[in-house]
Order: structure tokens, then sequence, then C-alpha cells
């Protein structure tokens, strides 16, 4: 009998180069919702420490390096991108590594195009190095988060990949367009 | 003509283009407007209503009269202005609004009948009778009237949105923006400087004076070369702001590429930017503005600004001899560059009294322009000074009836201007809009030195407010000259005075506004269409309104102004929209089985924004019901399979989990067993039905919910409210996981035999009764199962992580397949809920309540939930309400139609008699005949009865009889099979 096959959210999609911009699709080994129950912030927090070398994170920041990051995803709620974690007591968690796709967008360009996608002020001494922010992606619902200097963390619905993809394509043409 | 000498365009650089088919040359530097003009072209444009030849009146994006549509086909783009748009090598420019030609247009025969097309002309004529207006009247006149046509082709044109902050916006590039944007910059700020025009710079390069010591332009070029090397400062030429919104919001469009070839397709035509700025300098400037009289609107006339810009920028002299008529010292300043240029100066006319000219020019103090004459150019003007009138030569007459601060972003925000008699101008009231100072010229300063003063002085109280060190930059030396105005709005005589030229509305026009009593400025705008159109009355607005006042007896200030609104220019709706063309709409929500089921040619449908499978075409079937029969057989006979993933799916943990379920739901479901699954109905505070779905148990305080997929949004939505404003209190945690499973239904008395050729461990009726769950694997892939059914056969779904979708899909088709099964869609699934009475949103659309669809038992009286006490409000629950049935065809008619209304049989077919109304109907196979669901009258208690189905849209009628509404297996024996 067969193995089930994985297939990735943004599979013969990417990666793509245009411009001084390259789009990359990230596959983490899990993406995990932590949610401190009542009173169990400071538990959980450090239990995730322990586990991951990261603390929860404040509102619209993030801890950790690249291979386990921990994301602030809206209230109450982080995102643990990376290692799949064991059970945390006090915390409600759920697996969500198949529900988003998650794309990285690297290049000297990659602001110019990000603004033409995302409303948040991302000017680099503003919106700095491990800065995170859910807001739309065009109509998509999302989070941008700062990897690196010219570099962006993008998640959004598994189910939106193709017109994730296709915006930020379209959005690098542009730029790379004007030259 | 050009002037050797003059001008900042680059000669070096010739660009041939072509206006109506004919080949013209110009330089890089130019607009169409001033390539023309300088190769001796001015008529290019015919008026809206009388069809009047025109020329340009202006040199910016003001202009009313030079509209002109650039490029063909279905990227042209009409009322494009000839003094915005730059030349490039292979641009092609027509002209708008004539037949056959603009030379010779046919349609100026209007203007003989002008005395009959005087303003709310169509407002009377066109009265009776009635329905002729939009058939007849409307379509001739607009054919008649009317700017720039659209192809009618869909535009392939890429257009593009963007985001941008900063500290501060400096709108315009003059000498007050330039001193504005150079002081914030140097304190550290993050300065945006957006500029309407290719080149920054404002007035420094349309006029010939110095600036510390050098010519205008040159210190403006220096300043920008500081600004342009400084990282906190980003100049945007081309860009327009548009409107200004709270929050410090502004829009803006940039002209993107309309100023090059179209040679990269993935270029955007235009940019809409939404700039948010902590505060905003306004240093727009001012429009001049023309003086009404007779025949004051041929080719050749303009305002003397833009004859000194036409000279100074692009080295054009806009006419061999020029006469200049104006009410200010400013001018005088037209005559003099045109004199010291070569250009022969026929006269300067000034209205006031006593004034002296520059010398050698022959002034005329104390008289005005009272005619000119000339056909498709002006030729002569007649001076008019005491009783005498006198004609003159002039191929150009430069007009100024003084200057009109660009108030407009100042009133976005519905603040209205003040009136200062000194300068006769409205100007800007302080904190017009929060966050925004205005400086210079749209401020009412008119001189240099006043501009440069007034934008270093802005941008320090800007510093100041944001806590930035700002050092008072040195202010260079400049021309510091009285305005010195006499009013003059309009040169009494016979004849057409020509207020708005882009609605050819006259002085005359705005009289009969006032004797009508239309003596609101508003009203009297929306009965001439003074200040509509593309240009917006920026020519015309303060010279109409005081024309108004002068015939209502009113002051300037009493008459106020219309109001001005967003966008300051026009904005193409590509632009604003730009992205959302076709799909570009909202994003595509696809499943995992996605790409499969469009190998098979299945047509999608829209679920929200989901894309699911209508059927599953076999060969040899043609029509959409073959497909479905055969989908719809193959489950009750055998198996299907379906993607359910779409359907929401919430996570929800905590020790209050089961309380927030039981307060949400109308059933309840803290007594729910672990790996058990329970429907649950939903309420809006209202009482009224917001969703169903089930919810499975898998924890003590675990809970995964199912919505539908329409109200997946909705229901996450309602229990964050529940959670965050009305229980607070409680410790609980929710989550969408719709995306992190791959849900797929397994339908038909031999589902179990299928999944147990797949499941690791396989399954039994004693481990995994109706209504059970629980976790499940799949070639080591842990999954979840359910044996829950909408079919109501014996069915499951079986989730695993999105990722393997794809591949269990497949598998899961090919299992059926080889069992006498396979694939069914959104219409099979439908045919199989209504046969057993199942309901979706067709049925709880929003004004039904549990009472309605038969599910009032469902509502507990053991404990409250949300809507319960407002669906027990007088008359929810009264049993004369339509409620649900079942409903077949009985008579000759055999077909049902949902929308279609109920009737008794011996009702006539009208609203007062409605009984009710069909929500979904089908074909069923199954059972060999039609079947609707629907809503009738005391419903349930006339089980048996015969009633009459009219559908008035399509006019047919059927008699059905009333069943219930579980049309299949009532008993419900197969769901346990």
């Amino acid at each position: 009998m067969a193995d089930l096959i994985a297939t990735s959210a943004c599979a013969g999609r990417l990666p793509k180069t245009i411009g001084d911009v390259t789009l990359t699709e990230i596959v983490f080994g899990a993406i995990t919702s932590v949610a401190p129950l009542k009173g169990q912030e400071e538990a959980v927090s450090d239990a995730l420490k322990a586990q991951i070398g990261a603390a929860l994170p404040k509102p619209n920041r993030s801890t950790g390096k690249a291979d386990a990051r921990a994301v602030f995803f809206g209230r109450g709620q982080t995102m643990v991108l990376g290692p799949r974690l064991a059970p945390i007591e006090g915390a409600a968690m759920t697996d969500q590594t198949d529900a988003w796709a998650a794309v990285e967008l690297d290049g000297p360009s990659a602001r110019d195009v990000l603004v033409r996608l995302v409303s948040v002020d991302l000017r680099p001494d503003v919106f700095k190095q491990g800065h995170a922010a859910r807001t739309p992606i065009i109509h998509m619902p999302g989070l941008v988060l700062r990897t690196g200097a010219d570099r962006y963390l993008l998640m959004t619905f598994r189910s939106m990949a193709g017109t994730l993809v296709h915006d930020l394509e379209t959005a690098m043409e542009g730029v790379a367009a004007r030259g | 003509m050009r002037v050797q000498g003059r001008g900042l365009i680059d000669r070096n650089t010739p660009v041939s283009f072509t206006f109506d088919g004919v080949a013209h040359e110009g330089f890089a530097g130019d607009t169409v407007a001033s390539a023309l003009l300088a190769g001796g072209v001015r008529l290019m444009g015919r008026s809206f209503k009388y069809h009047r030849p025109r020329g340009p009146l202006t040199a910016g994006s003001e202009e009313p009269n030079a509209l002109v549509t650039i490029g063909r086909g279905a990227a042209a783009d009409p009322n494009t202005r000839a003094t915005v748009q730059e030349v490039f090598e292979g641009l092609e420019v027509s002209s708008q609004n004539r037949w056959p030609s603009l030379g010779f247009d046919l349609m100026s025969v209007n203007d003989l009948f002008a005395p009959f097309l005087a303003a709310g002309f169509y407002y009377k004529t066109f009265m009776w009778p009635r329905a002729f207006w939009e058939k007849l009247y409307e379509p001739v006149i607009r054919r008649a009237a009317g700017l720039g046509a659209l192809s009618g082709q869909p535009n392939e044109d890429r257009y593009e949105r963007a985001w941008a902050h900063c500290d501060v916006l400096v709108i315009g590039s003059g000498p007050a923006g330039l001193m504005a944007a150079l002081t914030a910059a140097r304190a550290g700020l993050d300065v945006i400087l957006a500029e309407e025009d290719a080149r920054m710079g404002g007035r420094c390069l349309a006029e010939r004076e110095e600036v510390g010591g050098r010519p205008a332009h040159v210190w403006a070029g220096e300043v920008l070369g500081e600004l342009g090397a400084m990282p906190n400062v980003r100049l945007m030429a081309r860009t327009t702001v548009t409107g200004a919104y709270d929050g410090g919001t502004y829009g803006a469009l940039e002209r993107v590429s309309h100023h090059l070839p179209a040679t990269d397709p993935r270029r955007p035509r235009e940019c809409f930017w939404r700039i948010a700025a902590r505060r905003t300098i306004l240093c727009a400037g001012a429009l001049e503005r023309p003086v009404a009289f007779r025949n004051n609107d041929r080719p050749g006339v303009m305002t003397a600004g833009a004859v000194r810009a036409y000279l100074n920028r692009w080295g054009v002299a806009t006419g061999k001899s020029v006469a200049v008529f104006g009410n200010t010292d400013d001018a005088h300043r037209t005559a003099r560059d045109l004199a010291n240029a070569g250009v022969h100066v026929a006269a300067l006319i000034d209205a006031r009294e006593g004034v002296t000219g520059p010398a050698g020019i022959p002034t005329f103090s104390g008289s005005v322009v009272c005619n000119t004459g000339g056909g498709k150019a002006l030729e002569a003007i007649t001076i008019r000074r005491g009783g005498r009138e006198d004609r003159i030569a002039a191929d150009c007459l430069a007009i100024s009836g003084g200057w009109n601060p660009s108030v407009h972003l100042t009133c976005h925000m519905n603040a209205r201007p003040r009136w200062r008699e000194d300068i006769l101008s409205f100007v800007p009231v302080p904190d017009a809009v929060p966050g925004m100072e205005a400086a210079g010229a749209c401020n009412g300063a008119f001189s240099t030195a006043a501009c440069l003063r007034e934008g270093a002085e802005a941008a320090l109280r800007v510093a100041e407010a944001l806590g930035a060190k700002a050092t008072a930059p040195d202010l260079p030396q400049a021309e510091d000259d009285p305005y010195r105005i006499a009013a003059l709005w309009h040169v009494p005589g016979k004849g057409r005075a020509w207020l708005d030229f882009q609605n050819d509305v006259t002085v005359k026009d705005v009289h009969q506004a006032a004797v009508e009593n239309f003596r609101s400025v508003e009203h009297m705008k929306r009965y001439t269409t003074q200040g509509m159109a593309t240009d917006q009355g920026k020519n015309s607005n303060v010279a109409a309104l005081a024309i108004l006042a002068d015939a209502t007896g009113r002051g300037i200030p009493e008459t106020g102004t219309t109001t001005f609104r967003p966008p300051y220019v026009p904005v193409s709706i590509a632009a604003m929209g730009a992205g959302a063309q076709g799909k570009g709409f909202a994003p595509q929500r696809l499943t995992t089985s996605h790409k499969a089921a469009t190998e098979r040619g299945a047509p999608m449908i829209e679920a929200g924004l989901w894309y699911r499978p209508s059927y599953f075409p076999a060969p040899g079937e043609t029509t959409w019901r073959q497909s479905c029969d055969r989908e719809v057989a193959m489950v009750r006979n055998a198996v299907g399979i379906c993607d359910v993933s779409t359907l929401g799916k919430i996570d929800i943990q905590g020790p209050d989990a089961a309380a927030m379920l039981d307060f949400v739901y109308t059933n309840t479901f803290s007594t729910l067993a672990e790996g058990r699954v329970r429907y649950g109905l939903m309420l809006r505070e209202d009482g009224h039905v917001m969703d169903d779905g089930t919810t499975a148990r898998l924890g003590a305080h675990h809970f995964v919910m199912t919505t539908t997929t329409a109200a997946a949004g909705q229901v996450m939505k309602h229990l964050e409210f529940v959670h965050q404003c009305l229980r607070p209190d409680w410790d609980v945690a929710m989550i969408s996981v719709t995306e992190q499973w791959a849900q797929f239904a397994v339908a038909g008395p031999k589902s179990r035999e299928l999944l147990n050729g797949l499941l690791d461990e396989p399954i039994d009726d004693a481990t995994w009764p109706f209504m059970s769950c629980g976790k499940i694997a799949v070639q080591g892939v842990e999954g979840r199962l359910f044996r829950i059914s909408f079919s109501g056969e014996h069915a499951y779904e079986i989730a695993v992580p999105a990722r393997f979708g794809d591949s269990l899909f497949r598998l899961l088709v090919a299992r059926a397949e080889g069992m006498g099964g396979g694939l069914y869609g959104m219409e099979a699934l439908n045919v199989l809920r209504i046969e057993k009475g199942h309901i979706t949103h067709a049925e709880i659309h929003g004004r039904t309540t549990a009472f309605d669809i038969g599910m009032q038992r469902m509502v507990s009286q053991k404990k409250d939930c949300i809507g319960r006490t407002m669906s027990e409000r007088p008359g929810l629950m009264d049993a004369g309400r339509e409620r649900l049935v079942g409903l077949r065809p009985v008579g000759a008619v055999q077909q049902l139609i949902a929308g279609a209304h109920l009737f008794g049989m011996d009702d006539a077919p009208v609203r007062v008699n409605d009984q009710g109304y069909i929500t979904s109907t089908c074909w069923s196979p199954t059972l060999g005949g039609t079947l609707a669901l629907g809503f009738l009258k005391r419903g349930p208690e006339r089980y048996g009865e015969t009633v009459k189905m009219v559908d008035h849209v399509r006019g047919i009628t059927a008699v059905c009889e009333v069943v219930n509404p579980v049309f299949f297996d009532p008993e419900g024996g197969r769901v346990r099979g």
C-alpha cells in the first residue's frame, strides 16, 4: 500500500525571483498555537522557554530564532514555528502545521513589494527585526514577521496560498518593472 | 513657437508624437500642450455643451479645455489633460467630443442654438413625456454633450495600490514646499515630498526670478539635490495628493508610466497611495482665475501665469503678439517676461486706475477687455476705457483675475475656507484638517519670500510638535513684491461671458439661476452645472460665487463656497481598485482536492470564497442532472466521497469550554460524552437561527465545533464576542482549525468497508456507533474520524492534516470507484440532504426561528442560551407562522421552483393571499419525483393538503401536496446501518 504523500501549500509555485527579490516557501516542522489558560501565562512562558529557548512574546513581537520562533498571533495566542512541542500544562494547544501557507520575501526591494500588500508601517526603524503584525495581506488574513534586514515571513490561510503567491508576484513585477 | 535660450526642456532630445494622426515634434520635458503650442497648434478640444473651439487655458492639472485621449483601443485613457501629459516617442494623442474632426465639428451647431440651451434648459424642456427621458432625450443629449469615451473593452493595463508612512508629508514642491521639506528633513524627520508635476520646483520653474542670488529653478535644483541625498526623504514626483482623510491619512495618485512608451506590460500605469502622516504641510500653491467677458474662450486666451510658464519653463511663446489683461501687479510680470524674451506685447490692460506698466509696453490702466475676435483662434481683442472701445490685433491674450489659493485639501474634512478681503480670495482656516498646516500661496502668501518663510515656519512648528530638534534655516533672498488687487470678476456687456469653460457656464447662466431662486451656491452649482467634471470648478468657482453674490445682493463671505470633496484631481477607478479586477476581487480559497477535482472536469461553484465542485461529469454524461442523479444513486447504493473541508472547524479548549457551548447552542453539550458528537443549533441574540452544525467532544475540556461553510467566519466572531464581552470570566481558548484538516465525507452503505481497507485499525459498529468520534490513523498518518451523516446514509467524515489531503482524496476516490462508488459534488449533496429534509442556509436564511424549522424542542428549557429569551417574544412561536414543510407536485406541472410563493388552492395569487414560499427544490432520483422544502403558514398542521405554487417571474403554477419534510427514510434506520 502506497504511503500518503505530503504536499506543501505552495507546491509547484515557488521559489521565484523577480528583480532583486526572492519569494520562497517555508515549510515548518510544526506550527503549534499556544494559548495560556487563565493565570498560566508565566508558567506557560517558562515551559516554552525550557522547550525551545524562547518565552511567550509580547503583542506584535516574536521571540526565538529562525529554527524555533514564538510569534504573537492575537489576543492571548502565540504561534510556535519550527519544533513540534510537547504538551504544556496550563496551555490550550492546537496543531496548526497544515493550516498556514508560509513564504519568505527576501531582497533589497522586499519592503517596496510588501507596502503594496500591507498597510502597517514597515519603515525599518519602526517595524524592526522580530516585530510581528497580524494584518490583512491585501484581502487575506495574515501575519507579517520581519526576520532580517530585508527579509519578511508572511503567513496566510493555506487555502489562499495561490492568491498569496499571485498577489506577491504581481507586486514584485510592478516593483521590478519600475527599474 | 519656441523662443531660443528659454525653457528647461532638453533640446538635445527631440521627441515625435501624433495628434489626431498628424506628426508633431517636441522635446523631452514637454507636455502635449507645450509641444503643440510650440508647433502653433492651439485648437485642442471642443467644449462640453456648445462644441466651441477651445485651446489650453492653463499649464497644469486644473486645465478645463485641452482634454485629450491618450493611446487607443482597450488601453486608451480619455480626458487626459494635455497640460499634464508628458510627450514621449510614439505617443498617440486624439482630440475628443468632436465629429467628424476637431477643425470641422458638426455638433458646433449647438452653439447656434445657444439662446435655447441656457441653464436649466434640459430640466424644463425634457420633462414630458416622462418615459422619453431615459429612452430618447438622455441618449441624444449624452451623445452631443460629453467628454472622452471609454473603449468598452476590458483594460489589461496594470495598476497598483500601495501604502506609505512618514512623519511629515509635504504636499507641493514650490518655494514653500521645498523650504518646509528641507527644514523638516534636516531635523531628522521622515519626510515625503509629493509633487503633482513631473519635475519638482513648482513656480520656481515657471517664473524668471532669483532666489538666493541664482535663478529660482537653480535654487530649487540645489535644494532637491540635498533632499534627494538624505535617507529620511522620499521624493514623489508625478504624485497628486487627492484627498485628506481621518487620522492623518491621505490618498495620492502617482502617474507611474503615463510618460513612458508601454514597453513592459508588467509596469503599472498608476499607483494609488495611501499615505499615513503624523503631520502634513500643505504647500499646494494657488490657481489663477480668468476674467469673464464676451468671447473670452477663444483658443489663444490663457491665464497670465500659464503664458509665463510656457515661456519660462518650456521656451514657448504662446503668440506672436500678446496682450495682457489683469488686475494685479502679478499680471505685469507676464508682460515683462514676454518683452524680455523678445515677444511682442501688444498691450497691457489693467483694470486698476492710475497704474503704470513696465517701460516700453503700451499700458491701458482703468481699462478692460470686453470682447475678442477671431474664429478657431484669437485674432483681436476689444479694449473698453470709459465709454470708448478700441480693437487691437493680438493672437494671444493673457488674463489674470487674481489667484485662488488651493485650499481644496483643507476642506476635505468639512472645514470651510475664510474670505480675505485684502487679497480677494478664500484662505484655509487653521486646523481645518487635524495635523495639517498650510503654507505659502495656498495660505494666501503670494510673494516668493513669503512662501519661503511660511514653509520654513510651518516645518518648525511641525518639528516641535513631533519632538524633533529643528533649526530655523537661512531664508534665501527672494522677490517680496506686493500683490495689490482690485476686484474684477466680470466685464459687463452683451453676449456670452464664460465662467466655467469646462461646462460651458456663462455669467448669464448664474444670473438665471439667481432669478429662478437657486440662490444657494450649492443650488446654483447643480442648476448650472458650474464646477462639475474633471476640473471640479478649479478655474471658475470663486468667480461664479462672486457673480452669484452680486446677483443676490450678498457679500462673497455670506454666499460661501460649494463643498470641496476628494479627489482633488480625477482618479481612475482602475487605480483605486487596483488588483481587484476579475478574480483579484477576493482571495480564492481552494481545497486540497481542488486539483484532483478539476482534473476530472468538475465545474466549480463559489461558496463564500471557497471553490467547490458542482458535479463530476462521467464519460457520456451531457447534462449536470445526469451526473447528479448518478452521484446520488451511488451514495444511496454504494459509497460516495465528498470534500467537506470548507466547513468551519473551531477548536475550543479550557475548563469552561462546555459552559461556553451550552451558552451559544440552544441544546446542551456539557452532558455530551467524550468521543461523541452532537448536532447543535445556534441562535442570534434576536432569537433567530444563526447557524447549525455538529460538535465533537475530544476530551473533558476539549471540543471541536463544526459550522456551515458560509457562516464559519460569523460564528468565530460570535464566539469571540461572547467570550471577550459577555463572559470574559470564562477560562476558554478558541482557535480556528478549519485549514488544518482536509476532511472528506465517506457516505453510503459501503462506507465502513471502504474505510476498513484504509485505516491502520479497522472499525466496527460497536466501537464506532452513529455520532461517535475519535482518533484514527491512515498509513501512520494520524487523523480524526467522525461518524456523522448529512446524506442520511451510513457515513463518516475522515480528517487528516491538510498536507495529506490531495493524497488521501485520490486514494479514497480510487477505493470508492473500485466498489461501485465515486465522487459526488454539491448538486448531489444538495439532493441527498433535501431527500432527508436537512436544512441549509436556504432555510436558516436569517428570518426563521427554531420554531419555524421545527426544532423548538432543541431549545433547552433547563438552561439559558443566547437568543432564547428573544425567541420567546410574542409572535415568534405563533402556530400561524410560516413553518418548514415538504412539498411534492401532484398536478400536471411537476416543476417546483425555489423562490416561488404558495397560495391556497382557491385564492388569487396576490400578495395579501401569500401563505409561504419554497426555499429548496430538487429532482430526487431516489424517490423518482420533484421534492421541495419551503415555509407555509401552519405548515406542519397541513400535511396532506394541496396548495398552489406560483412563480410570478417565470409564470409557472403548480399544485403540490404538503408533506413531512423528511421524504426519505424518516425512521433514520440507514444512518445506523
